[in-house]
């Protein structure tokens, strides 16, 4: 069956959201396709207060920003969504996106712009034994425990110190697990410093320059061995010893989701800043694809707060290209970018700040 | 095992269904992903890889990885970490028995 | 080191340590938050004035000792849980820590509890005076515990025994 819009957005996620959100009364055919049964993405396994700004919902808890963006977006009668939908692919010859709804049902769907938002997908470690059940990404202990109200085992160690493994401890707390020890193979932690202070004054401790070797069960994981790191990230000989868990959480990191992208023949390149293979964009939010725009972390792996601006900047920059915009259209963006700015001048964003000059250009359009 | 209290989560739970895993008949809500309702009920192990008969449980729960391929009501390869179970459905074991 | 350890030491406190001075005069908030990071809840939360705004999202907090007067109404809007209030002379031989808790079974005012350190080690027994909990974030609680004059810099958190964050 053949739909026709004028914006596409593909994941209904933070970036996706707050996309559909600046084309709301712009009278622009909207459609937003989600793969899963509801809006929100990721949003919705955030029990913790976020940080960032205020016009950010800093202090809100992410469920909930997930519940205020999902109200306002389908309260437009502009924007229609389509959930339990995938963007399969996309066919150049006639320019359209194949859309699969329920494993069942395709749809060919014509679009003026598509803003890409699509997240991005757990990395895994390289170890004997990786793929033992009760070895699983941070992302699915957060689904299990606080979209599902189900606990992820009784024993955990966590692999790796960024916000997300710290974030993920701390839930695990809140949803009675116990955390035996959170593993870092750097020589400091990964995360905010104020993450870490609250797992670790819980009784949760970190060890750093220290990561797993090989994991260790029959059907079912039963235990890991974890070794010490030196200077080179080289194994220390000797320092192997076994500890007992049913359950080792991954957070080694995410990387962008852009199959799409690549099928639009967006300019790319491996940024690992920012978490892997990127589409080159302008301040906009536009590819090398003139209607093609990126947000959220399928443009570089981050925060939600930059998610969410990134989202508005994508969806204003395509109401203005169709014509229809606020007056003040260049004004509102160029105020999300000065947040966007902001949020990374300090030491924390010197990474990101980083992997953006390498994939930052001038010209699109 | 469930989650009873939570210090954040009011956890809001969809109606009973009682499906069967292996010939044995379990309980689930009708709003939750089949690996997750397995799971609820201790069942980690979803299938066994093709070549060297591993065991496989659920890695991504988002229906990004391929870890969690079951067999549902007779068709092979559902994603169960997303597809949501339903009253009956009868679920088994990808790759049992199959030998190296 | 905090960022090697993940907890500070209390030297790392710098100008947010209070003076001796400032804690003769009663309760006072300490923000424990000493890494800039974009995040920036708390410049509002103070109705007082006593968190001085920020230059730029990435500042970290300064507050105004003179102007706080150790309300709490601070702790739980920081989303970092980095705020905690002392009243080091809360009596003669004790000192009172207000401090956030999301985490279940919430105590009762009269309950004794275990206290704990920033490293998580149990360093003594203290008794919960007050559950204060605040119309912005009603999930989480601001704890009063009252605790041995000497651990008023060194407990910042509380369990049960039978709490399951052992």
């Amino acid at each position: 069956m053949r739909i026709d819009c004028d914006v596409l957005i593909i994941g209904g996620g933070p970036a996706g959201l707050c996309a559909a959100r600046s084309l709301l009364g712009t009278g622009l055919n909207v459609l937003i396709l989600e793969r899963d049964p509801f809006l929100g993405g990721q949003l919705l396994k955030q029990t913790h207060m976020f940080f960032g700004s205020k016009e950010q919902y800093a202090g809100t808890r992410g469920f909930e920003i997930g519940q205020i963006l999902t109200r306002e977006v389908q309260a437009s009668p502009n924007v229609t969504v389509m959930l339990e939908t995938v963007a399969s692919g996309y066919y150049p010859e006639e320019n359209f996106i194949l859309a699969l709804e329920k494993e069942k049902k395709l749809y060919q769907i014509y679009f003026k712009k598509v803003i890409v938002a699509t997240g991005a997908s757990e990395k895994s470690l390289l170890f004997e034994g990786n793929d033992l059940p009760g070895i699983y990404g941070a992302g699915a202990v957060q689904t299990l425990m606080n979209m599902y109200g189900v606990m992820p085992g009784q024993d955990i160690i966590m692999i790796g110190s960024g916000n997300i493994g710290l974030i993920v401890s701390y839930q695990l707390l809140q949803a009675g697990v116990k955390v035996k020890a959170i593993l870092e193979a750097a020589p400091t932690v990964g995360g905010y410093f104020v993450h870490a202070a609250k797992v670790r004054r819980m009784g949760i401790p970190i060890f750093t320059q220290t990561t797993v070797k090989r994991a260790l069960g029959q059907n079912a994981l039963e235990a890991v061995e974890i070794v010490n790191l030196d200077s080179k990230w080289q194994y220390v000989a000797g320092t192997e010893r076994k500890w007992s868990c049913d359950t080792l959480c991954l957070a080694v990191g995410l990387s962008p989701m852009s199959e799409l992208l690549w099928q639009f023949q967006c300019e790319m390149r491996y940024v690992s800043e920012l978490g892997g293979y990127v589409a080159k964009r302008n301040a906009i939010m536009q590819t090398t694809h003139p209607d093609v725009y990126i947000a959220g972390d399928v443009s570089g792996v981050e925060e939600a707060s930059s998610a969410m601006l990134e989202g508005t900047i994508a969806g204003f920059a395509a109401a203005k290209a169709l014509h229809k915009m606020l007056d003040s259209v260049d004004q509102v963006i160029q105020n999300s970018q000065k947040f966007l700015d902001e949020m990374h001048r300090g030491p924390i964003g010197e990474k990101i700040r980083n992997g953006l000059a390498k994939v930052e250009v001038d010209v699109c359009l | 095992m469930r989650i009873k209290e939570h210090p954040i989560i009011d956890y809001q739970k969809g109606k009973t269904v009682t499906f069967t895993f292996d010939g044995v008949p379990y309980e689930g809500f009708d709003d939750e992903p089949i690996a997750v309702a397995l799971y609820a009920n201790g069942i980690k192990t979803l299938s066994y890889s093709l070549k060297y008969h591993r065991p496989r449980g659920i890695f991504c729960c988002i229906g990004n990885c391929s870890s969690c391929l079951m067999k549902v009501n007779g068709i092979p390869n559902v994603r169960t970490c997303t597809q949501r179970i339903e009253q009956g459905m009868v679920i088994e074991t990808q790759g049992k028995g199959v030998k190296k | 080191m905090f960022i090697k350890n993940g907890y500070l030491d209390i030297d790392e406190l710098g100008e947010r340590m209070p003076s001796e001075e400032r804690f003769e005069r009663g309760p006072v908030a300490i923000l424990e938050c000493i890494q800039q990071i974009p995040c920036n809840p708390c410049q509002d939360a103070c109705s007082r004035g006593a968190i001085l705004p920020f230059q730029s999202i990435n500042d970290t907090p300064t507050i105004d000792m003179d102007k706080c007067n150790g309300c709490g109404n601070c702790i739980s809007a920081c989303p970092g849980l980095a705020i905690f209030v002392v009243w080091k002379n809360y009596n003669l031989e004790s000192s009172l820590i207000k401090l956030p808790l999301e985490l279940l079974p919430f105590p009762e005012e009269g309950d004794s509890v275990e206290l704990m350190n920033r490293k998580g080690e149990k360093v003594g027994i203290g008794k919960v005076i007050k559950i204060q909990k605040t119309k912005q974030n009603p999930k989480s609680r601001v704890i009063w515990v009252e605790v041995p004059k000497k651990l008023a810099m060194e407990v910042r958190h509380i369990s049960r025994s039978n709490n399951h964050d052992k």
